[in-house]
């Protein structure tokens, strides 16, 4: 394979796994934008949502994204809750209060998962989670390409939700001024609840497609959280085009430092960039 | 014909934290009145409108509107009883188009049936934001994002109007402008409770006024009243 045509290879799947990673990052991007607050469980949150469909195939036969239907509904009702009775009683002490209740999720969650799942590796195996397709020379997985349509959907749906609902539109203000929201007779616990309930529902189709792409223990949501800074990084926090196009950077930054630099450096590619992102523009690529 | 009294507050003490801002602090408004609350920096006139509005509670005393106790009323139940508060620095949202900013102000139930009707409302009393109202907020000039932060607060079908510090930073001839519109919202029947710094130009737009004094109302009275009064020459007239 000569040069230019290999690259072809390695940029198709940096762009369809980036897909994964603004999957993973849109719920933390949308809690920061609204309620400036880093929710440090996020990734645990969408291992939650991996488990989840896990238990819904290999107990009830039912599809991983056919079990969204329920999975969907249900980390919207816990986030919905966790915000209203957990986190927004923690605002009104401090946000760095907020902050360590986030922590101690986290530990609940892996700790919960360990118990029901033990803490052995596990993947969303359903029979076309090994099929791949190829567009002329590049063969791609399959589910490499549910990553990036998914990530591309919820992006358009979430932006388009906040732009044209009257909820979406509250849930806007409240992030750019609080007080003025509240002066506005915008209810911004219950809105905050909704904010935070949405990006839950997030996590959970991340979940499914986490499970999909990869094999995920009950620690595995720090690691993705970590991936998720780092696409939020480069995208800027809050804006939901800035975490896809952060998103599809930092896959191609790992596919094409995979390329070049051998397996063993990919990662080290994607994160010298955030690196360099947050040393050059550190307000993210869309951020302001 | 005695006017129907639209706001009383009576005897409030209102602490930040352990500093008490108020001190056994009384007054009313009318409907259909244009009252001014003058006062230096610091003497309570800003912690006075968010008691009202519910953003803080009093820790004595009690706040009436229409007759009805808001005292620990919330904020965003406040404006749907008819009270809209049009904040210090406008505070317009300054991501978001005009057009959004003014739906925002519609946000409470009440208000959302009345929309269009008060939209309209609002354009025909500042022409310049439905120019504009695809614009982000934060495009606009001072004097029109506090015609927008007024605007935003009349989309709210307010019954009772609170200006604070209108006038900060804007050029006189914008002023003349909005006072304009004030004499306009109030001939729709709007009553409005304004917090103002200069005090000749309160004296000279509003009825009444109350004038503050660390955290206390030191004095109050029909405004050609107190433009005799002795005490507010010495003070605030400097003869």
């Amino acid at each position: 394979m000569t040069g230019l045509a290999g690259l072809s290879t390695p940029i198709t799947m940096g762009i369809f796994l980036g897909g994964l990673y603004v999957l993973i990052a849109l719920g933390l991007s949308l809690v920061f934008g609204v309620m400036k607050l880093i929710n440090v469980a996020h990734g645990d949150w969408v291992i939650v949502g991996s488990y989840f469909a896990y238990t819904a195939m290999t107990m009830l036969g039912i599809d991983p994204f056919l079990s969204l239907v329920m999975g969907i509904p249900l980390l919207f009702g816990i986030g919905f809750a966790v915000q209203r009775f957990l986190l927004n009683r923690a605002f009104a002490v401090s946000l760095d209060a907020a902050l360590l209740v986030c922590f101690g999720i986290s530990i609940i969650f892996q700790n919960f998962c360990q118990i029901i799942w033990t803490p052995f590796s596990r993947g969303l195996k359903p029979p076309y989670a090994l099929e791949s397709f190829s567009i002329g020379a590049v063969h791609v997985p399959l589910v490499y390409l549910l990553d990036f349509i998914a990530a591309l959907v919820v992006m358009l749906f979430l932006r388009e939700f906040l732009r044209r609902t009257y909820l979406g539109k509250a849930i806007t203000a409240a992030s750019q001024d609080r007080r003025a929201a509240q002066l506005m007779g915008i209810n911004t616990g219950r809105v905050y609840a909704f904010a935070f309930a949405i990006a839950m529902a997030v996590a959970a189709i991340a979940g499914v497609l986490l499970g999909l792409t990869f094999p995920f223990t009950p620690t595995s949501g720090v690691s993705f959280l970590i991936l998720a800074f780092g696409v939020v990084i480069i995208g800027g926090l809050g804006s939901m085009m800035g975490t896809f196009i952060g998103g599809v950077i930092l896959g191609l930054a790992q596919t094409l430092g995979g390329y070049f630099l051998g397996a063993a450096a990919q990662m080290l590619v994607a994160y010298i960039l955030v690196f360099v992102v947050l040393a050059v523009r550190p307000q993210g690529i869309f951020g302001r | 014909m005695p006017q129907e009294t639209l706001l009383k507050i009576s005897n409030i003490d209102v602490f930040h934290g352990s500093f008490q801002a108020l001190w056994d602090v009384s007054l009313a408004v009318r409907a259909g009145e244009i009252v001014a609350l003058i006062g230096a920096n610091g003497s309570g006139k800003s912690t006075l409108l968010d008691t009202i509005s519910g953003l803080l509670h009093p820790a004595k005393g009690k706040i009436e509107f229409e007759g009805k106790d808001i005292s620990a009323v919330d904020p965003f139940q406040v404006v749907e009883l008819g009270i809209t508060q049009v904040p210090e620095g406008r505070r317009v949202f300054p991501e978001m188009t005009v057009l959004d900013n003014l739906i925002i102000g519609s946000y409470n139930r009440k208000a959302r049936s009345k929309r269009e009707q008060n939209f309209k409302m609002v354009c025909e009393l500042f022409p310049i934001l439905k120019e504009r109202k695809n614009q982000l907020a934060k495009t606009l000039s001072g004097g029109e994002q506090q015609m927008l932060a007024l605007g935003r607060g009349l989309m709210s079908d307010p019954r009772l109007v609170l200006l604070d510090e209108m006038s900060l930073g804007l050029a006189p001839i914008v002023l003349n402008d909005l006072y304009k519109a004030l004499r306009e919202i109030r001939a729709m029947g709007i009553t409005i409770l304004f917090v103002e710094q200069n005090v000749r130009r309160s004296l000279r737009e509003a009825d009444r006024a109350y004038i503050m004094e660390a955290g206390r109302v030191v004095l109050s009275g029909d405004v050609a009243e107190l433009r005799e009064e002795e005490e507010v020459k010495k003070a605030y007239f400097g003869v």
